[in-house]
């Protein structure tokens, strides 16, 4: 049977794969970003997950206002990035794991998840950056897992509450769990913490916030759910609402976890960088 | 559940909130924007701008927008940020330049900014 190992959040920004391409990790202003990173290389050498359960928000890439999935899984062989419109150079395809992708997204639906499949799914930043961070050279690292993209609408509201989001993550582990193949699974939840990127307010970061975040994360996620999606704008920033990927991924972990490593930065780009590790007990 | 989360009105300062209604509004705008993904759309653009702006059918207000390369306008004009960022990406326009011509700032005193938040 498929196990949950655990799951990792990190942020997604743009400039951290700018950041790699340019091996600038040692450059003063990156290091304490980067250096979040060693110990969960370490955890994941030791752990050797062979599916990566990969939870973001598609940032007008793979989907566009016409169609607008609020939850949508890849069911696809491979995933492949796309120029965002600033001149993305193509990586090496990401293997997928289709017939897991289709067992979760049968799961999901009987847990009454309506969500959206995709035999084609371009992946964007958002999927692309925490590969590159965890899985270090990616198709050339021998370790890098199949991976399965998980994409929750943050572009247009109304966008999940919290507690639709811890919940699906609730249903995803069933869904996981219930999957027959001896499988290691890890999930991340990536995005975040604070930001935003417009308005007069553009530049809003809230560390007190995402400090509160990532505490109650580990013990108490049940209390975040009382945070209405407005209120999230109002603490977190306006793209700051990507925190609902790390509910969802902390839904999958089950009720107790051990958190094995964290880090919060500021400022990555106009973002609070928020990383953790926490273990499924 | 609380009313509140039911306001979408109350409102946050500086903060526009991207629901259905500007959506709608914004539609042909971040059409537009969203084609500039590929590299050939933004080249065909460069080319010729006014007609870049007939092909999607944006509406006068939009297009002052586009040509005054004003963020704050483009938002109101129902601009979505992730899709103006493929706009900004055009001009070479990084997210604390960005942030920078919304809040009146040089990019020198926005990036300070930033890093004054993690004080």
């Amino acid at each position: 049977m498929a196990k949950i190992l655990g799951g990792i959040t990190t942020s997604h920004i743009p400039a951290v794969g700018n950041a790699i391409a340019n091996g600038l990790q040692e450059d003063p202003y990156w290091k304490p970003f980067f250096d979040a990173y060693p110990p969960i290389h370490e955890w994941l050498a030791k752990v050797k997950p062979d599916v990566v359960i990969n939870i973001y928000n598609d940032h007008g890439l793979g989907f566009f206002l016409d169609q607008m999935p609020t939850f949508a899984i890849g069911a696809a062989h491979e995933y492949k990035n796309e120029d965002e419109g600033w001149g993305l150079k193509p990586l090496p395809p990401f293997p997928g794991d289709a017939k897991m992708s289709w067992h979760i997204i049968e799961g999901m639906v009987k847990q009454e998840f309506d969500i959206t499949s995709c035999q084609e799914l371009a992946v964007d930043h958002g999927f692309t950056v925490p590969m590159q961070l965890f899985w270090p050279g990616l198709g050339d690292n021998p370790d890098m897992p199949r991976a399965i993209p998980i994409s929750a609408n943050t572009v247009q509201h109304p966008i999940p509450t919290l507690k639709r989001a811890l919940d699906f993550g609730k249903a995803l582990r069933k869904s996981i769990e219930s999957y027959p193949d001896d499988v290691k699974v890890v999930v991340l939840g990536t995005g975040g913490l604070s930001h935003q990127l417009d308005g007069e307010r553009a530049g809003f970061i809230n560390k007190e916030f995402d400090l509160m975040c990532m505490e109650k994360i580990v013990s108490d996620p049940e209390a975040l759910t009382k945070i209405s999606r407005h209120e999230l704008v109002r603490q977190a920033g306006a793209q700051g609402t990507e925190f609902l990927m790390w509910m969802m991924m902390r839904g999958a972990l089950g009720d107790n976890v051990k958190l094995l490593n964290q880090n919060y930065h500021i400022p990555i780009s106009n973002t609070g960088a928020g990383t953790m590790l926490l273990e499924c007990v | 559940m609380s009313l509140e989360e039911f306001d979408h009105h109350t409102p946050i300062p500086g903060t526009t909130i991207f629901n259905g209604e500007m959506a709608m509004k914004g539609y042909a705008l971040n059409k537009m924007c969203y084609s500039f993904n590929a590299a050939e759309a933004r080249a065909e653009y460069l080319q010729d701008p006014a007609a870049y702006y007939a092909k999607f059918e944006l509406t006068d207000t939009q297009i002052q927008a586009c040509e005054n390369k004003n963020v704050l306008e483009l938002i109101a004009a129902g601009g979505n940020i992730y899709y103006l960022a493929k706009f900004a990406g055009i001009f070479m326009l990084s997210v604390q330049d960005v942030g920078a011509q919304q809040t009146g700032m040089t990019t020198e005193e926005f990036k300070e900014k930033l890093l004054r938040a993690g004080d």
